[in-house]
C-alpha cells in the first residue's frame, strides 16, 4: 500500500511500471473486496483491504504481500477478471492499492466499465503472452512501458501489441475518461429525448 | 450486428448522441439506487457542484446493509445506521422518492421496482448493482452500473455505454415437475460458461420461457450476469401486462390504455437478426446445484462433481480451486453432501411465489436438527403477503427462522454469514469463495424448493422425491 494517493486525472498516454501477476480465472469483485468493506460512505480506506481474505489465507505469500511487489503498477491477470458484483469499490481499491492499468485476457464488463470511468485502463493480451509474463522467471516482464497512443508495450527485451477498446483508449488519450462533462454537454439533446420518450407522457403515478 | 431485436428498439429509442470515442449516450428511463453504491456518487455530485438532472427518475430503497432480525434504529450496526443516514439525507436533499423500512413498500430493490410496477417495458432502468438485469424480465433493457455512472445518471440522466451484442437463449419444451427457473438458469450458465456474456444482452425465448409466470422471469434474467451478460431480457406478453396491471405506480385508466397500444409493439420481430443464436432443452434439465466456486460449476442432482478431465482446459484451473476450497472430490455425489446452514431469499428468489413454492415443501416437516435455517423476503410487501397466506406460520412451525426483508445472506454484508467453512444451501445467486460472510464459507446454489428439500434432510437431495411422496 503506497503512502500518498492521488487519483489519474486528465489524459493518459502512457503508463509505466512494474509488473504483479495475479493468477487465476474468474476472480470475482467479491474476491477483490469483501462486501463487508462495502460499509462506507467514500472509498478512501479501501486500498489496504484489497484482496483481504485471499491475504489473509496465504498468511503473507499472496502477490499482494510480497516485498518485491510493493511499488507495482501494473496487473496481470487472466481471463474474466472482475465478474460478479457491479461493486465499483473493487477497481478504486486496486487503484488506492496502487494499481494504475491492468492487462489481462478478459474483463467482465461491469468491472470494465468502471476501470475506464475512474481512468484505469484494461488491455487485453493473449492467453499464451499473459502466461508467460505470468511465469516469466528473469526479469523480462518486470517493467513495462504501456504507449497507449500506440497500444504497444515494451520489456526489457520485447515489443507486444495490446489490445483497448477503441472508445476507451480515445477517451484516455483525449482525457474525457471522466465522462460526465461530456455528457452533459448534449443536455439540449437530453431535454427533447426525455420529452419524446412514450412512457414519460403516460407514467403519472409517483414519478 | 443484431437488427430489429427488442434491444436493439429500446437501444435506439434511448440513444442520445454518439459520443466522439465511439460509445453511445444512452437515456436511463428509470434509476434505481439504494445504500451501498450511490453515498460516492452523491458525493462527486456535490464535489462537482453539480444536481440530481431529473429527480423524478430516480428511486431509491434501502436493502443491502439492512438487519433481518432487529430493524429498529439506530441500526446495531454503526456503520449500517450511518449508510442508511446518508441515504435518507441525500435523497431528502435531492427530492428522490425513498422507500424507507416500515413505509410498506421496502425491500430488495430488484423486487421493489417491479412490485411497484415502477419496471416497465421498453424502458431502460440502471441501477448500481449487478442484478439490476432482473428488470429485462418486463421487456426493459436493465443493467448494472458503478458508482461513477451513478453519479452520470444523476447528473445528466444519461450514460455512456457501448452497444452490447444480442444472443438469443431459444428454451426448448418445457421443464418437468420440481424443476424450476432456477435450475433452468444454473443450467444455461453451466452449458455457456460464465463470460460467454461478455459484451452480450441475452434475449430468453422459446415455449419454456413462455410459459414461466413473471416471477420465474425474474430469476431467470436475474443471473444473466452470473452468464457474464450484463443485461438479460424477455419479450414483454400478455403475462407481463396483467403482472403489472394496478400496480401502484403502473399507468392507471386512459393511461393504461395508452401504456398497452405502445408495450405490445415492443418485441423482436420475426425476422429479427441476433448476433448469436443457442438453443437448450429445458425438458432435459434436473433439478440443479452447484458444486464450486462460480455459478457455472453445477450439475443435475443424479450427477457427480466432474472429473478435472472431463473439463475444458479453460475450465481446468476453476476447478482445481474449486475441489480444494470446496473440500469436494472430483466424482463425489452432490446428492447426501451434509449442509449446516439453509438460505431462502436474495432477489434471485425471496418473491412470493418462491416462498409459496418452499412453503409447500416444509408444510408439515421439520427442519433436521444439524440444520440453521432463514427465509429472508424480498420485500415488506412480499412479507406481508406472505403472512396474509399464513406461510410465515409454515415456516416457523418447521423450524425455519422467519426473518425481516432484506439482501441478507446473499451477500452477507449484515450480520447474517456463515461461520467458519459452514456448507450452506442458499437461494441466492452468488457461490464465491467467501462470498455469505465467512473467508472459508461454502455455498451450493439451488432453487427455493430444493432448499427447503436441504432442509428438512440436513442434506442436498432431490426436491421431487419429498413432492411426489
Amino acid at each position: 500500500m503506497k503512502s500518498e494517493f492521488t487519483p489519474p486525472i486528465g489524459k493518459i498516454t502512457q503508463i509505466n511500471g512494474q509488473c504483479i501477476s495475479l493468477i487465476g480465472n474468474d476472480i470475482d469483485t467479491d474476491r477483490i473486496i469483501p462486501a463487508r468493506f462495502l460499509k462506507c460512505v467514500n472509498f478512501n480506506s479501501l486500498g489496504q483491504s484489497v484482496f483481504e481474505d485471499d491475504r489473509s489465507t496465504l498468511k503473507g505469500h499472496h502477490p499482494f504481500d510480497l516485498e518485491k511487489n510493493k511499488n507495482a503498477t501494473i496487473l496481470i491477470v487472466n481471463s474474466n477478471f472482475g465478474c460478479g458484483s457491479s461493486r465499483e469499490h473493487a477497481p478504486q481499491a486496486l487503484m488506492r492499492w496502487g494499481i494504475r492499468a491492468i492487462i489481462g485476457e478478459s474483463f467482465a464488463d461491469i468491472f470494465y466499465s468502471n476501470c475506464i470511468a475512474i481512468g484505469i485502463p484494461c488491455f487485453t493480451l493473449s492467453k499464451e503472452l499473459i502466461q508467460k509474463i505470468q511465469k516469466n522467471k528473469d526479469d523480462k516482464f518486470l517493467f513495462l512501458e504501456i504507449d497507449l497512443k500506440k497500444s504497444l508495450a515494451k520489456s526489457k527485451d520485447l515489443n507486444f501489441n495490446l489490445e483497448i477498446k477503441e472508445s476507451s483508449r480515445k477517451m484516455f488519450l483525449s482525457g474525457e475518461w471522466d465522462a460526465t462533462s461530456t455528457l452533459l454537454d448534449n443536455e439540449n439533446l437530453i431535454e427533447n429525448k426525455f420529452n419524446q420518450l412514450p412512457y414519460i407522457k403516460f407514467n403519472t403515478n409517483l414519478l | 450486428m443484431s437488427k430489429d431485436t427488442l434491444f436493439d428498439k429500446v437501444w435506439n429509442l434511448h440513444k442520445v448522441s454518439s459520443l466522439p470515442g465511439g460509445s453511445d449516450q444512452i437515456f436511463i428511463g428509470l434509476h434505481l439506487i439504494h445504500e451501498v453504491t450511490s453515498p460516492q456518487a452523491f458525493g462527486a455530485l456535490k464535489d462537482k457542484s453539480l444536481t440530481v438532472k431529473f429527480p423524478s427518475r430516480t428511486v431509491a430503497t434501502v436493502d443491502h446493509i439492512v438487519p433481518t432480525d432487529n430493524q429498529s434504529r439506530p441500526f446495531k450496526d454503526n456503520l449500517a445506521e450511518q449508510m442508511i443516514k446518508t441515504l435518507e439525507k441525500n435523497c431528502f436533499q435531492h427530492k428522490i422518492k425513498f422507500f424507507n423500512i416500515g413505509s410498506g413498500s421496502q425491500g430488495i430493490v430488484h423486487v421493489v421496482a417491479p412490485e411497484l410496477g415502477l419496471t416497465q417495458p421498453g424502458m431502460t432502468i440502471a441501477c448500481g448493482d449487478s442484478h439490476t438485469s432482473t428488470h429485462g424480465a418486463f421487456g426493459s433493457i436493465a443493467f448494472g452500473i458503478g458508482t461513477s455512472q451513478v453519479r452520470d445518471v444523476l447528473a445528466t440522466q444519461t450514460i455512456a455505454m457501448n452497444k452490447l451484442k444480442v444472443r438469443q437463449i431459444w428454451c426448448e419444451n418445457q421443464l418437468s415437475n420440481g424443476v424450476y427457473a432456477k435450475d433452468l438458469v444454473l443450467h444455461i450458465i453451466n452449458k455457456l460458461g460464465v463470460k460467454a456474456g461478455v459484451g452480450f444482452a441475452y434475449e430468453f425465448a422459446g415455449p419454456a420461457i413462455n410459459e414461466l409466470s413473471m416471477e420465474e422471469r425474474m430469476t431467470i434474467c436475474n443471473m444473466s450476469i452470473e452468464g457474464g451478460a450484463r443485461c438479460g431480457y424477455i419479450n414483454p406478453d400478455e403475462k407481463t401486462f396483467s403482472y403489472m396491471k394496478n400496480k401502484l405506480c403502473a399507468p392507471k385508466n386512459e393511461n393504461w390504455g395508452k401504456a398497452l397500444t405502445w408495450w405490445k409493439s415492443l418485441k423482436s420481430d420475426e425476422d429479427s437478426i441476433y448476433d448469436d443464436v443457442i438453443k437448450v432443452d429445458a425438458s432435459k434439465i434436473e433439478p440443479t446445484v452447484t458444486w464450486g466456486i462460480t455459478p457455472g460449476q453445477s450439475i443435475g442432482i443424479n450427477q457427480q462433481i466432474p472429473l478435472l478431465d472431463e473439463l475444458s482446459p479453460n475450465d481446468k484451473l476453476v476447478a482445481e480451486e474449486a475441489y480444494e476450497y470446496m473440500s469436494f472430490k472430483p466424482g463425489q455425489s452432490i446428492k447426501d453432501i451434509p449442509v449446516e446452514v439453509c438460505f431462502i431469499g436474495s432477489c434471485t428468489n425471496g418473491r412470493i411465489s418462491d416462498l409459496r413454492v418452499a412453503a409447500k415443501v416444509l408444510k408439515d416437516k421439520k427442519v433436521s436438527k444439524n440444520v440453521k435455517a432463514f427465509v429472508v423476503p424480498g420485500s415488506e410487501k412480499v412479507a406481508n403477503e406472505a403472512k396474509q397466506e399464513g406461510l410465515d406460520k409454515i415456516f416457523k412451525d418447521s423450524g425455519f427462522q422467519w426473518r425481516e426483508p432484506g439482501c441478507s445472506m446473499c451477500l452477507a454484508m449484515n450480520s447474517d454469514k456463515l461461520i467458519g467453512n459452514q456448507i450452506s444451501a442458499s437461494s441466492s445467486n452468488r457461490n464465491f469463495k467467501g462470498r455469505q460472510g465467512s473467508p472459508s464459507g461454502r455455498t451450493l446454489l439451488m432453487s427455493p424448493a430444493m432448499v427447503a428439500a436441504a432442509a428438512i434432510n440436513g442434506k442436498v437431495s432431490d426436491v421431487r422425491d419429498l413432492l411426489n411422496k
